[in-house]
Formats: C-alpha cells, sequence, structure tokens
C-alpha cells in the first residue's frame, strides 16, 4: 500500500478509537484524559533526555563544520564570522539564526535543464518558504496554549493572543496561526506527494507526523469555529492535570479527546523518530563546532597511546653511523 | 548508542537539558502546583426567575458568542430586532439591554468565565456594560 494512505489510515484508526471511546462511555475519559497523557508526558520526557545522553556520549573525532563562507586566515582577509565561525559566540550566533531562520534551508537549490540543454543549479525557496510557515505558526499554537494551562494567564501569552487574533471576522474572532499551519503542514505533504523524486525518497515515518499533526491542527480548529466545546470545562481538567490534581470534572465532547489523544500520540512519537530533531540540530558537528583547527589542536578521543620514536631518539641511536656515512646531523 | 560511559561537553549538554525541562514543567511550577476550579458565573435574582437562557445552557456556555454575532447581524444588516426562542419566547436582540439585563453586569458574569479562559471580547470598546447601574 502507498506510505501516505498507509499513514493517513492510521491517523484516522487514532481518532476514531479515541472519539468512539469517549463518546461511548465515562471510564475512557479517565484513560484519554488523565491515564494518556500522563503516561505521554513521561515516555517524551524520559525519552528526550535518553536520546540527548546517547548522543552527549557520541565522540566527534573530527571538526567538521559545513563552512559557508571565508574561514579565519590573514588579518587582511575579511573572515566570514557567521558563516564560518572561529570562537564560541560564532557558533552560538550561526546556531540561533539556523534554529529560528532555517538559514541552511534558504540556501536549498534545485538541479534544472536549460532550453540549451545545459544543467544549472536554481534558488528554490518553496521549502523555505513552508518550513517557516508551519514551524512558526506551530510555535505560536504552542504558546497559545499556555492560557489553557496557566491561571492566571500571562500578560505575554495574552498579548500573543491579541495579536494573532487582529482579524476580527465574526465570532469568536479568528486565530491566524492555526489556519497557517494547516497550510504549512498541507504544503509540506503535498510537497512530498506531488514532487516524483521527494516521494520516491518519503516513508510512511515522514507522511505519519505530518497527517498526525495536520489531525491535531483540524480538530482543534473543529472544536473552536465549529462543532464548539465548553472551554472553561476543558480548561478545568487541563489545570488538574498540569497541578497533578486530575479529574474529570465536566462532560466535554469527544472531538476534545480525539484532540488530546493525538497530542499525546505526537509526544510518544517525538522521542523515537526524525522529529527529534527539535534537539538533534543542537548536536549537529556540522553546525555546532567553530572552525578553529589551524589555531587549536583537538585530539581524537578514542586516541590511545602511541609508542613513537621521535627523530631526536632516532639521531641519537645512529648518529655515530651517520657521521661516518657523512650525514648531516642535529646535534653534533 | 556508543558503548562508551564518557558524556561530552557535559557543562553544555546539562545546561541544555536543565533549560529543556524547566520549559517543559513550565505550567506546573507557574502555578505553584494549584488547580484553578471553573468560575462560577453569577446569576440574578431576574435570571433565576427565567431560569433558562436564550439557548439551553449548554449551548449558551459554548456557543453565545455566535448567538450574538447572529443578533448583530440580525440588527446591523437587517433591522430585525426581534429574537424567537424554541419555547416561542421573545428577545429584543441586544447586547447591553437585553443580556446584561437578566446578566447584571460584564463584571460579575461575562468577565468570569473570560478571564479564566483568557478571552478579550472587544466590544465593550463600544458597547457600555449595563446601562441601568449606569444611569
Ligand atoms: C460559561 C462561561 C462564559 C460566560 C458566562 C460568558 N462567556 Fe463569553 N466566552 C466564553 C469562552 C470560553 C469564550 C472563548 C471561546 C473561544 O476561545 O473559542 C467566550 C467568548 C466570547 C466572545 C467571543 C470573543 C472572541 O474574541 O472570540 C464574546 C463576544 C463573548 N464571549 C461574549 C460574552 C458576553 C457578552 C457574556 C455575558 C453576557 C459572556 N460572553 C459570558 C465563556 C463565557
Ligand atoms: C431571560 C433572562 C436571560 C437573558 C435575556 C439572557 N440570559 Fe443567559 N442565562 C440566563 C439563565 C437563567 C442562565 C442559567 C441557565 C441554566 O443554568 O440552566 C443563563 C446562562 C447563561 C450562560 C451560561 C453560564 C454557565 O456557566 O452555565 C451564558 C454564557 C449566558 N447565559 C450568556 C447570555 C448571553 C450572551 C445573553 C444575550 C445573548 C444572555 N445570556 C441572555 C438568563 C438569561
Ligand atoms: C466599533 C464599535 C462597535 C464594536 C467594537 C462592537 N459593536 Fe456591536 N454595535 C455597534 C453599533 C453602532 C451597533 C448598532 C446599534 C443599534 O443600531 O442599536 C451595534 C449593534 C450590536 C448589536 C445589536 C444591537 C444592540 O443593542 O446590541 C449586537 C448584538 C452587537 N452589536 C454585538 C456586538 C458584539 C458581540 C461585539 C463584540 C464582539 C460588538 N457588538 C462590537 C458598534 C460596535
Amino acid at each position: 500500500m502507498k506510505n501516505y494512505l498507509l499513514s493517513l489510515i492510521a491517523v484516522i484508526v487514532l481518532a476514531l478509537i479515541a472519539y468512539v471511546g469517549a463518546e461511548a462511555a465515562t471510564w475512557p475519559q479517565y484513560v484519554f484524559g488523565i491515564i494518556i497523557p500522563y503516561l505521554a508526558m513521561t515516555i517524551f520526557i524520559m525519552g528526550t533526555i535518553r536520546k540527548i545522553l546517547g548522543w552527549a556520549r557520541s565522540p566527534v573525532p573530527f571538526r567538521i563544520p559545513s563552512t559557508c563562507g571565508q574561514q579565519k586566515s590573514l588579518p587582511w582577509i575579511k573572515q566570514s564570522k557567521i558563516d564560518n565561525p572561529f570562537t564560541f559566540f560564532g557558533v552560538i550566533v550561526r546556531m540561533v539564526l539556523e534554529v529560528f531562520l532555517f538559514r541552511s534551508l534558504f540556501r536549498n537549490t534545485k538541479c534544472k535543464m536549460s532550453k540549451g540543454g545545459k544543467i544549472f543549479f536554481d534558488l528554490e525557496k518553496w521549502l523555505w518558504v513552508g518550513a517557516i510557515v508551519f514551524h512558526w505558526s506551530f510555535l505560536v499554537v504552542l504558546l497559545r496554549h499556555l492560557r489553557f494551562f496557566t491561571n492566571p494567564v500571562p500578560g505575554c501569552i495574552q498579548f500573543l493572543e491579541q495579536v494573532d487574533g487582529f482579524i476580527q471576522i465574526g465570532l469568536p474572532g479568528i486565530f491566524l496561526s492555526g489556519f497557517a499551519l494547516v497550510a504549512g503542514a498541507v504544503f509540506l505533504l503535498v510537497r512530498r506527494i506531488v514532487i516524483p523524486q521527494v516521494r520516491y525518497i518519503s516513508l510512511a515515518s515522514d507522511y505519519f507526523p505530518l497527517f498526525l499533526i495536520i489531525g491535531i491542527a483540524l480538530t482543534g480548529i473543529l472544536m473552536r469555529y465549529f462543532t464548539k466545546v465548553d472551554i472553561v470545562g476543558a480548561k478545568e481538567i487541563l489545570m488538574g492535570l498540569v497541578t497533578f490534581h486530575p479529574s474529570i470534572s465536566a462532560n466535554i465532547n469527544g472531538i476534545f479527546y480525539v484532540h488530546l489523544f493525538l497530542v499525546s500520540i505526537l509526544l510518544v512519537y517525538i522521542p523515537f523518530s526524525k522529529l527529534m530533531h527539535m534537539g538533534g540540530i543542537f548536536f549537529s558537528p556540522t553546525r555546532n563546532l567553530a572552525n578553529n583547527s589551524r589555531a587549536v589542536r583537538h585530539i581524537n578521543p578514542w586516541n590511545y597511546p602511541v609508542k613513537v620514536h621521535t627523530y631526536d631518539e632516532y639521531e641519537d641511536d645512529y648518529r655515530e653511523k651517520m657521521i661516518e656515512a657523512g650525514l648531516p646531523v642535529e646535534k653534533e | 548508542m556508543s558503548n562508551n560511559k564518557k558524556i561530552y561537553d557535559k557543562g553544555i549538554v546539562f545546561t541544555g537539558l536543565v533549560i529543556f525541562l524547566a520549559l517543559i514543567t513550565f505550567p506546573f511550577w507557574y502555578n505553584r502546583g494549584i488547580a484553578a476550579p471553573a468560575p462560577e458565573p453569577e446569576l440574578t435574582e431576574k435570571a433565576k426567575a427565567a431560569k433558562e437562557c436564550v439557548l439551553p445552557a449548554d449551548e449558551m456556555k459554548t456557543g453565545h458568542m455566535q448567538l450574538l454575532n447572529d443578533w448583530r447581524n440580525d440588527v446591523v444588516r437587517n433591522a430585525d430586532r426581534m429574537y424567537v426562542n424554541e419555547h416561542g419566547k421573545e428577545f429584543n436582540m441586544s447586547l447591553s439591554n437585553e443580556c446584561l439585563d437578566c446578566h447584571s453586569s460584564k463584571e460579575d458574569f461575562c468577565d468570569r468565565c473570560h478571564n479564566y479562559a483568557s478571552v478579550k471580547p472587544y466590544c465593550w470598546d463600544c458597547h457600555i456594560d449595563n446601562p441601568k447601574e449606569k444611569m
């Protein structure tokens, strides 16, 4: 079966399980609303720490920063301080820009054929645009959700809501980030399905998180604008969860449990999948190393002590024979 | 994973992990472990006497903003000020004169929920809070 159909079906089945469960009786609400979220959070935190410690234990024998500019050289040659960092500070600047702006993706190129049959590389920015829209709107959506997890809601979160909701059409007002998130994720999905080369290298594990995130976003939009959900009741449940006083204090629509269940699945899925790139970026030797191997000696961590025979010792051993043979020696 | 037990760059790695844990547990320590029960909006004598809101309470709870939107459109676009609910009861479609007639004031009723859920309807930029109390 096609990879993407498999992933789509997986997400739909998961959603149905939560919906049917939560609508059928009360006890599954405790499963989907309390037990699974706690389990998911535990697995997410433990899994992430395990993964990161695993990476931290991996030696990096060589300086392999991918450099995109002039390295530090003679004083009159201008160094590219961010693209070819020499200091730890330079690395931090480079890393921050990478994390927040995806600069390396911005350099994305595409191989094309000109009319005359010549092959050339052209800038290809759409992937960068899609990725930026997707990641930033995801961040805003995530931060906005803090209104369900904090009481009183911090001023900066309220400010974010005001900015995000500046389009006041109809009621409830529109939060742009939610729709941007769906648009971004759908773009990334369609790109994978439509472009043959990308489809060829795409696996179920590429499609699954996209469908999962689209599912989460759509159930959220459904609850806010269409089927409606008792928001005050939902917040009461979520506040109970984060303060360890769990209870299912309100009777809430099944869509809410679908939303919560899909989020739990996402949390569990993160540490064991490519989504762990959110931690992995900090451990990428091509990004997090300073290109200073001309100035600083880096020793391979798994070097074992090697018995060496230096030239001085060699000369001591053979000095007389060398002088006899008329070879130059350093010490007479 | 390698069998090697050594953790490289310990300082940076553990700083990063601490930041990660601090961020992920933000809701817990921000609330200091205190769960916040849902607010109970105060009902006035008049509302208690009426017993019923415009729509059934469940629908009002989740969908009152959509009702207000319909009311607004009917009044402003269609010049229709009368609303009849499913029990045949008539309402004058007005935010300040009808909703707040039964529901005393914005502060004791609407805002209880809205502060809890962090919503700030912009309606009050123009519409006045309970007009009778002001006069
Ligand atoms: C049961 C608690 C509750 C009460 C009481 C309540 N509201 Fe709300 N109201 C909400 C919630 C929760 C939302 C946010 C819905 C959302 O975020 O999707 C909301 C949203 C709104 C919105 C839309 C705001 C926006 O920008 O999207 C308006 C307008 C509104 N309420 C008007 C009122 C008025 C007027 C009253 C008093 C007569 C009132 N509400 C009483 C819970 C309540
Ligand atoms: C006739 C008096 C009356 C009018 C007019 C009225 N309400 Fe109500 N409202 C009530 C009563 C009574 C309740 C409690 C119903 C119940 O608990 O069954 C209520 C409940 C509510 C609730 C749910 C509160 C909760 O926590 O359960 C909301 C929200 C609400 N009203 C908003 C409005 C809005 C908005 C308007 C104007 C469109 C309005 N009401 C007009 C009498 C009224
Ligand atoms: C820019 C100012 C302004 C804002 C903001 C505003 N309104 Fe109005 N609204 C008006 C005016 C003007 C009328 C017409 C009054 C009339 O004809 O009686 C009106 C009429 C209404 C009416 C019907 C008449 C009445 O007396 O209430 C409703 C219901 C209403 N608005 C709801 C809302 C809601 C809900 C919001 C917030 C989401 C809102 N309005 C925000 C200016 C505003």
